[in-house]
C-alpha cells in the first residue's frame, strides 16, 4: 500500500516576533510569527515568566483581533446626537485641536472639570501622571468596579494581596483553596498552578456558588450562598482557634497579635495601639516582662500579655481575636443555614486545613535572617493556600471579607512561608509605604501629589474646607473613605448630578461604561443624552479613546482611535501593575509587530501629544517643544525619580536604578519583550521580615530603605475612622454615616449581611444572581473576535435544579427576571452544578446593535442580555433624601453581586429584554466568510 | 474503499486529563490557528460576524454535567478530537482512498487533493470527530500536528501538536501508546486511562484519564480530632495559650 508523501517540514514563518499579549489582563508573553509581514499566528512565549508557553484561547485568538472588522478608522467628531453613531471622521490635527480647545480652559480655570477616568488601563501610573500634570483630582481607572475590596484588604492587612501582588506557592502547597473567581483573572497562571498541583496529587478546594471551570475540576466543592464567604471564614476561625491550631510562634514575630490595644471606653485613645515615643507599637517582651518596641532585637513578643497604664488596660490583638471569634455565633451550626454549607463540610474543611498546615508542614533547609536580627537555620512551611478575586470582594462586606481570608491565612503561619501565599515583587508593601490620596487642585498647576492611594485616618480624606467631596466619585469621603481605587462606577451618575459638583469633559479610555462596565446600563445612556433646559448636554464634552466600536464609542463626542495591542508600545512596568512572580522582579513590553493600516493612534502617545499642546510640566521643553516625540520615547527617557523609570532591565548602569539607556527597547525585543531579576534563594521567603529580601528590594530600586513591618490582623487605620464616628477628633462624618461606620469599619474582620438584603426583601427577592466571565472572553471584546464568538455567542441564564422544577421550565423557555430596579426577559437553561438559590450567566455575551461590528441579527444582539440592568449604582431611596451607592462601605467597591431577584415564566419574546435600538456603525460590518492563509 | 494498514510501526496519540481539563478551549483556538495557516485547506469561518456563525475546528470542548445519586452536581469537560484508531472505520469507508492511516506512526489523515467530499467517513465515524469544511467543501480532521511533530523547522521542544503545548493546565500529553514504557503509556497505566465507546470496536489509540473521585470531604470523620478544643471552659482558652506560649522555642517550658 502506497502512502501520500506530505512535507512534514513546511517552513512556520519568516519571522517570529516577541511581544506581550492585550487579549486579557494576564499579560502573557506571545511569538507572534510572521509571514509576509503579516501575522500568521500566535503562540506562548516558553521564556516568558507568566505563561512559561502556553497560551489560553484569547490569546490564540489575537490574530482575529487584529485583523477585527471592528477596528475604529480614524478619529470620529459626532455630527449626530449623542447615542446615535453618527460621526464624520476628523484629521488627527483637527482632533487634537478640538481636544485642546476644550481642555486648555478647564486646566486654566478649573481643573476639576475633567473628569479623567481610564478603565481597563494597563499604563495607570503613566495615565495617572498625565492627570496629576493637568492637574485635575478626577482621576481613576477601573478598580473601584472590579476588585478593590481584595487589593485594599490585602495592603492594609499584609502589604499585598492575590494576583499581581502574589500567588500561591505552586511547587510546594498541598491545599489549594479557592474562593469566588473570575475564570480570566490571572487566568493562565492559576490553570498552570492547578495543572501543577492535580499532577502531584494534591487537593483542590473551591467555594463558589458554581461549578464551572476551576470549580469544575477541584476535588471538593462547597457551593456557598453569594456574600456569605465571610461567614464560612470566619466559621474556620473559629474552628482552628478553638482547636489551638495556629501558628503561635509566626503570630508573635511577625503580626500584630502581641500589639497591646487601649481597652478604656472613654479614652480618646480606645481601641488604638499602645505606642513608643518614637511611634512604635509596643509589645510585652515574654522574656522580661517589660513593654518593648515590637522591632526590638531579641524581644519574645507575648501574645498573652496585659498590661495597665496610667489607669488603662491594654490587651493584646491576639486576645481581642479569642474573645470574638471563639463566640459561637461562629459555629459551624451557627453559620450553616446563611452559608448553604453543612456543619459537617464546614468541619471537614477547617480539619484538612488544620491536618495539612500541622501535620504535613515542609521545611526548606534554607538559613535566613528576620528584621530582629535573629538568624533562622530552615524555613518552615505551612502547605495550605488561598487564593480569591472578585467572586468574595464584589460585594457590599467585600473588604472584611477580604480581611477574613487573609487573616485565615496568617492565623496557620502560610503567608510567605514555603508552600503558602507568597508575595511578588514590589510586593510586600504595608499601606504606610504606599502614598496617601491628593486632590489639592489649582488653576494653572499640577495637583499637590498623586490621587490614589492610602489613608491612615479621617485626616487623609479627599475632602473640600466645608467637609464636602473633593472628587467627582467621592473617594475617600465618609461614605467609603479607603477607595483605594477610585469609584468609576459613580462618575457619570454624580456628573450628571452634579453631586458633588458639575464637571465639563467625560475623558475616557477603554471603559464601555454605556454597556456592560456600568451598573444601570440603561439609565446611563439617559445620563450621557440628558440635556438642560437649554437644551444643552448635562454632561456637555465627552471624549472617548477605544481600539473597536464598543458601545460607548456613540456617546463621545469626540473619538480618539486607539491601535490594536500588536500595534503598539506598552511598558507593564513595575510601577504599575507588574507581572512579577514569587521568586523574580519581571517587567515587559509590547512593541509594533505590525504597523496599523488605518490612521489610528496610540493612546498614550496622543496624551503625550496633547500633554505637550496643553503645556503640561514635564510634557513640554523649555523651548516649547514636546519632550517626548511619542509613548516609546517616554517609557525609555521619563524618570519618576532620578535613576527610577518606567522599566527597570538594562537601565544605563544596570537594573532597577540607572539612567535611560536608549538601547532599552531594543535589549527587551532581543530578549523576548521582558526582563526578569530573579530574588536569591535566602530572600524568597518570609519578605516582609527578611533583611535578605528587603536588601535585594532596596538595590533593585523597590523602596529607598528597608521597611519590615508586621502584618495587620488588627487595622488601626479602620479603627481611627470608628473613633470619628464615636465622636473623638475634628474631622467628623456626617451624623447619617455614623452607625455604619461603627458597624463596618471594625478593626477584626466582621461579617454583615449584604447591603441588598436590608433594601431588597429577601422574601420577595428571594435568588441571588450572579455572572461571570468564561475564560476564553474578556468582556465586551470577544464577540468581535470571530474564532471566540463560537464558543460564546449566547448566554442562558442558568436556573438551578430547584428553581428549574418549582417553575415548571424546559427547555428554550424564556423568564422575567426582576430585582427591586428593573426587569429583564431572557432564555434559560437548566444547570445542577449550582448553588440552589442562585443563578447566573456569562457577562457581557450581550451586545448593543450596531456595535463591534457584527450583524444587528447576531444572537449576541438579540438573545444575549446582561445583568447590569438590574443593578443600580445607588440604593433605593430610602426617603432620607440621601444617595446611598451600592458600594463597599468601606472602599467604595461596586457591589454587584449582592443583586436579589425573582423569576417568572413568560412566553418567549422576539428577542431578550429590554432591546436597544440599534446606532450607526462607524466601522460597517464584517466580510460574509473568512477562509484565507496569511502569506497565500 | 479503503484498507488500513496491519499494524503500525508507532501509535502517536494524545493522552487527555479529564481531571484536570477546566475547559478554558485553549487547545481549540490553537488548533484552529495553526491549522488554518498549515496543513491542507484553511479552516474558514462562515457568517463570522452574522447571524449563524459556523467555523471548521477540528477539536471541540464539551461539557456535561453528571449527577451522582447522592452529593452535588459535577461538570466534566470533555475535549474531543480524532482518536486515530487501529480499526479506523472512516479509512475503510472513504470511496477514493483519500483517508488513510500512516504506517509509520498511525495517524489517520485525509489526502485533500484526493478527497471528493462525499461525506462518508464523518457518517462512520462514532465520535463525530470530522468536519466538512463549508468553503472547500473538503473533509477536515485532527492531523495530530503532522506538520509540527517532525518539523525540523521548529525548535524540538515545540515538535508536539498545537493543542498540547498551548494547554494551559496541562491537561494533554502526546506521545507513542505503542510503547509501553513511553511517558504516555505510564501515565495511561497510572491512572486507569479508559478508551472512548470501546464497544464501538474502534481501537482508539487516544485515551482518556478520568476524573478523580470528587467530594471527599463528605467522608472525613477520621480528621475529627484534628478540632478537638484545647479547652472547654470559656477561661480555659487564655490558660492554653500561657502553657502553649511556654512551649515554644525560648520558652519557659
Amino acid at each position: 500500500m502506497t502512502q501520500p508523501r506530505i512535507d512534514t517540514s513546511p517552513k512556520v514563518s519568516d519571522e517570529v516576533r516577541r511581544t506581550t499579549c492585550y487579549m486579557c489582563a494576564c499579560r502573557c508573553g506571545i511569538n507572534v510569527h510572521m509571514k509576509a509581514g503579516r501575522v500568521a499566528y500566535i503562540e506562548g512565549n516558553r521564556d516568558h515568566p507568566i505563561n512559561k508557553g502556553v497560551l489560553c484561547a484569547k490569546g490564540s485568538a489575537g490574530i482575529m483581533q487584529v485583523n477585527a472588522p471592528s477596528r475604529l478608522r480614524a478619529p470620529l467628531k459626532r455630527v449626530g446626537p449623542r447615542g446615535s453613531g453618527e460621526f464624520r471622521e476628523i484629521s488627527w490635527d483637527e482632533a487634537l485641536d478640538l481636544a485642546v480647545s476644550w481642555l486648555k480652559p478647564i486646566r486654566d480655570t478649573a481643573p476639576e472639570k475633567l473628569a479623567f477616568f481610564t478603565g481597563r488601563d494597563q499604563s495607570q501610573s503613566f495615565t495617572g501622571w498625565w492627570a496629576q500634570q493637568f492637574g485635575t483630582p478626577n482621576f481613576a481607572a477601573h478598580g473601584g468596579f472590579c476588585s478593590v475590596n481584595m487589593a485594599a484588604a490585602g495592603i492594609y492587612t499584609m502589604g499585598g494581596a492575590f494576583w499581581e501582588f502574589g500567588q500561591p506557592d505552586w511547587d510546594h502547597t498541598k491545599l489549594f483553596v479557592l474562593f469566588g473567581v473570575a475564570e480570566d483573572h490571572d487566568s493562565n497562571p492559576i490553570k498552570m498552578g492547578i495543572g501543577k498541583i492535580k499532577a502531584r496529587g494534591a487537593r483542590v478546594v473551591g467555594v463558589n456558588p458554581i461549578r464551572t471551570g476551576y470549580n469544575a475540576v477541584a476535588d471538593d466543592w462547597l457551593g456557598i450562598t453569594p456574600g456569605t464567604d465571610g461567614l464560612l471564614i470566619l466559621s474556620l476561625v473559629h474552628l482552628l482557634l478553638k482547636a489551638g491550631k495556629v501558628d503561635l510562634d509566626y503570630l508573635a514575630r511577625f503580626t500584630n497579635a502581641p500589639v497591646l490595644v487601649n481597652g478604656d471606653p472613654k479614652s480618646p485613645e480606645y481601641g488604638l495601639f499602645l505606642r513608643d515615643e518614637a511611634g512604635k507599637e509596643l509589645v510585652m517582651d515574654r522574656a522580661t516582662g517589660k513593654l518593648a518596641p515590637f522591632d526590638r532585637p531579641g524581644v519574645r513578643p507575648d501574645l498573652a500579655a496585659r498590661h495597665r497604664r496610667a489607669g488603662i488596660t491594654h490587651r493584646t490583638v491576639f486576645q481581642h481575636m479569642a474573645e470574638r471569634y471563639l463566640d459561637d455565633r461562629y459555629a459551624p451550626e451557627a453559620v450553616a443555614d446563611k452559608t448553604g454549607i453543612a456543619p459537617q463540610k464546614i468541619r471537614a474543611l477547617a480539619a484538612e486545613i488544620a491536618r495539612v498546615a500541622f501535620d504535613e508542614a515542609i521545611t526548606l533547609e534554607r538559613e535566613w535572617t528576620d528584621f530582629r536580627g535573629e538568624t533562622h537555620k530552615t524555613m518552615t512551611g505551612r502547605p495550605v493556600s488561598f487564593h480569591a478575586m472578585r467572586g468574595i470582594s464584589a460585594h457590599s462586606n467585600g473588604f472584611q471579607t477580604a480581611r477574613a481570608l487573609h487573616v485565615l491565612q496568617i492565623l496557620i503561619g502560610s503567608v510567605e512561608t514555603p508552600g503558602g501565599f507568597r508575595f511578588k515583587p514590589p510586593y510586600p508593601k504595608p499601606a504606610t509605604a504606599h502614598p496617601r490620596p491628593h486632590c489639592g487642585a489649582t488653576p494653572g498647576a499640577p495637583l499637590d501629589g498623586p490621587h490614589l492611594g492610602y489613608v491612615q485616618g479621617p485626616d487623609d480624606l479627599c475632602l473640600k474646607a466645608d467637609g464636602s467631596p473633593a472628587r467627582i466619585d467621592k473617594a475617600f469621603t465618609w461614605d467609603n473613605p479607603m477607595s483605594a481605587h477610585g469609584l468609576m462606577h459613580m462618575v457619570i451618575s454624580n456628573a450628571h448630578a452634579g453631586d458633588p459638583y458639575r464637571i465639563d469633559t467625560l475623558f475616557m479610555y477603554m471603559a464601555n461604561m454605556s454597556w456592560n462596565s456600568s451598573m444601570n446600563t440603561g439609565g446611563v445612556m439617559e445620563m450621557l443624552t440628558d440635556t438642560d433646559e437649554n437644551g444643552d448636554y448635562v454632561i456637555p464634552r465627552i471624549i472617548y479613546s477605544d481600539a473597536y466600536s464598543s458601545e460607548m464609542v456613540a456617546y463621545a463626542d469626540l473619538v480618539l482611535p486607539d491601535t490594536t495591542y500588536l500595534e503598539r508600545h506598552d511598558c507593564i512596568s513595575l510601577l504599575d501593575r507588574p507581572i512579577c512572580e514569587a521568586d523574580a522582579a519581571a517587567d515587559a513590553i509590547r512593541w509594533p509587530v505590525v504597523q496599523p493600516d488605518r490612521d489610528v493612534r496610540g493612546f498614550q502617545s496622543v496624551l503625550l501629544d496633547l500633554g505637550a499642546r496643553l503645556g503640561l510640566p514635564g510634557m513640554v521643553n523649555e523651548d516649547g517643544g514636546a519632550t517626548y516625540a511619542d509613548y516609546a520615547d517616554y517609557i525609555v527617557n521619563h524618570e519618576r525619580k532620578p535613576g527610577i523609570g518606567p522599566l527597570a532591565g538594562w537601565r544605563k548602569g544596570g537594573d532597577g536604578r540607572g539612567g535611560p539607556n536608549p538601547d532599552q527597547l531594543d535589549r527587551y525585543i532581543g530578549n523576548g519583550g521582558f526582563w526578569v531579576g530573579h530574588i536569591p534563594g535566602d530572600a524568597a521567603y518570609y519578605k516582609p521580615w527578611n533583611m535578605a529580601y528587603q536588601d535585594w528590594a532596596v538595590g533593585l530600586g523597590l523602596c529607598d530603605s528597608p521597611q519590615p513591618y508586621l502584618f495587620q490582623l488588627y487595622v488601626e487605620p479602620l479603627r481611627r475612622f470608628q473613633l470619628a464616628a464615636e465622636g473623638h477628633g475634628p474631622v467628623q462624618p456626617p451624623d447619617h454615616l455614623r452607625e455604619r461606620i461603627k458597624a463596618t469599619l471594625d478593626p477584626l474582620p466582621v461579617w454583615y449581611a449584604p447591603f441588598e438584603d436590608g433594601h431588597a426583601d429577601p422574601v420577595g427577592y428571594p435568588i441571588h444572581a450572579l455572572t461571570q466571565r468564561p475564560m476564553a472572553m474578556y468582556h465586551s471584546w470577544g464577540t468581535q473576535n470571530a474564532w471566540l464568538r463560537q464558543l460564546h455567542g449566547v448566554n442562558p441564564m442558568y436556573l438551578p435544579t430547584k428553581l428549574w422544577e418549582r417553575h415548571g421550565f424546559q427547555d428554550g423557555d424564556w423568564a422575567q427576571v426582576s430585582s427591586v430596579h428593573g426587569t429583564i426577559t431572557v432564555p434559560v437553561a437548566h444547570m445542577a452544578a449550582l448553588n440552589e438559590n442562585t443563578i447566573w450567566t456569562w457577562n457581557a455575551i450581550g451586545k448593543r446593535k450596531g456595535t463591534w461590528a457584527v450583524s444587528e441579527d447576531a444572537p449576541e444582539a438579540r438573545k444575549g442580555f446582561l445583568l447590569n440592568h438590574l443593578i443600580h449604582e445607588l440604593l433605593p431611596a430610602r426617603g432620607d433624601g440621601l444617595r446611598w451607592s451600592n458600594s463597599d462601605p468601606v472602599t467604595g467597591q461596586a457591589a454587584w453581586f449582592d443583586l436579589r431577584v425573582k423569576i417568572e415564566k413568560v412566553p418567549a419574546p422576539e428577542q431578550a429584554q429590554p432591546a436597544y435600538p440599534p446606532v450607526a456603525s462607524p466601522v460597517g460590518r464584517g466580510p460574509k466568510d473568512l477562509a484565507w492563509k496569511v502569506g497565500e | 474503499m479503503t484498507q488500513l494498514p496491519h499494524s503500525t510501526a508507532r501509535k502517536l496519540g494524545l493522552v487527555i486529563d479529564l481531571d484536570t481539563c477546566v475547559g478554558c478551549h485553549a487547545c481549540v483556538i490553537s488548533c484552529k490557528g495553526w491549522n488554518t495557516e498549515n496543513y491542507g485547506a484553511p479552516l474558514s469561518d462562515t457568517d463570522a460576524y452574522g447571524a449563524n456563525p459556523s467555523g471548521t475546528f477540528l477539536n471541540r470542548v464539551h461539557s456535561y454535567e453528571v449527577q451522582p445519586e447522592n452529593g452535588a452536581a459535577q461538570l466534566v469537560h470533555f475535549p474531543k478530537s480524532c482518536l486515530h484508531c487501529d480499526n479506523a472505520p472512516c479509512v475503510t469507508v472513504c470511496p477514493t482512498g483519500a483517508s488513510y492511516k500512516r504506517a509509520e506512526d498511525g495517524i489517520v489523515l485525509v489526502n485533500e487533493s484526493d478527497c471528493i467530499g462525499c461525506g462518508l467517513c464523518a457518517w462512520a465515524c462514532p465520535y463525530g470527530a470530522r468536519e466538512m469544511d463549508a468553503v472547500e467543501k473538503v473533509m477536515k480532521k485532527c492531523t495530530l500536528c503532522v506538520d509540527r511533530i517532525y518539523n525540523e523547522n521548529l525548535p524540538e521542544e515545540d515538535r508536539e501538536p498545537a493543542c498540547v503545548r498551548t494547554c494551559p493546565a496541562g491537561a494533554r500529553h502526546f506521545g507513542d501508546l505503542g510503547d509501553p514504557d513511553s511517558d504516555v503509556s505510564q501515565l495511561v497505566a497510572e491512572r486507569g486511562g479508559i478508551d472512548l465507546m470501546p464497544e464501538q470496536g474502534t481501537a482508539p489509540v487516544n485515551k482518556y484519564l478520568p476524573p478523580r473521585p470528587r467530594d471527599r470531604l463528605d467522608e472525613v470523620d477520621v480528621l475529627a480530632p484534628y478540632l478537638d478544643p484545647v479547652a472547654t471552659e470559656p477561661q480555659g482558652f487564655l490558660g492554653w495559650l500561657d502553657r502553649a506560649l511556654d512551649a515554644l522555642p525560648g520558652g519557659k517550658g
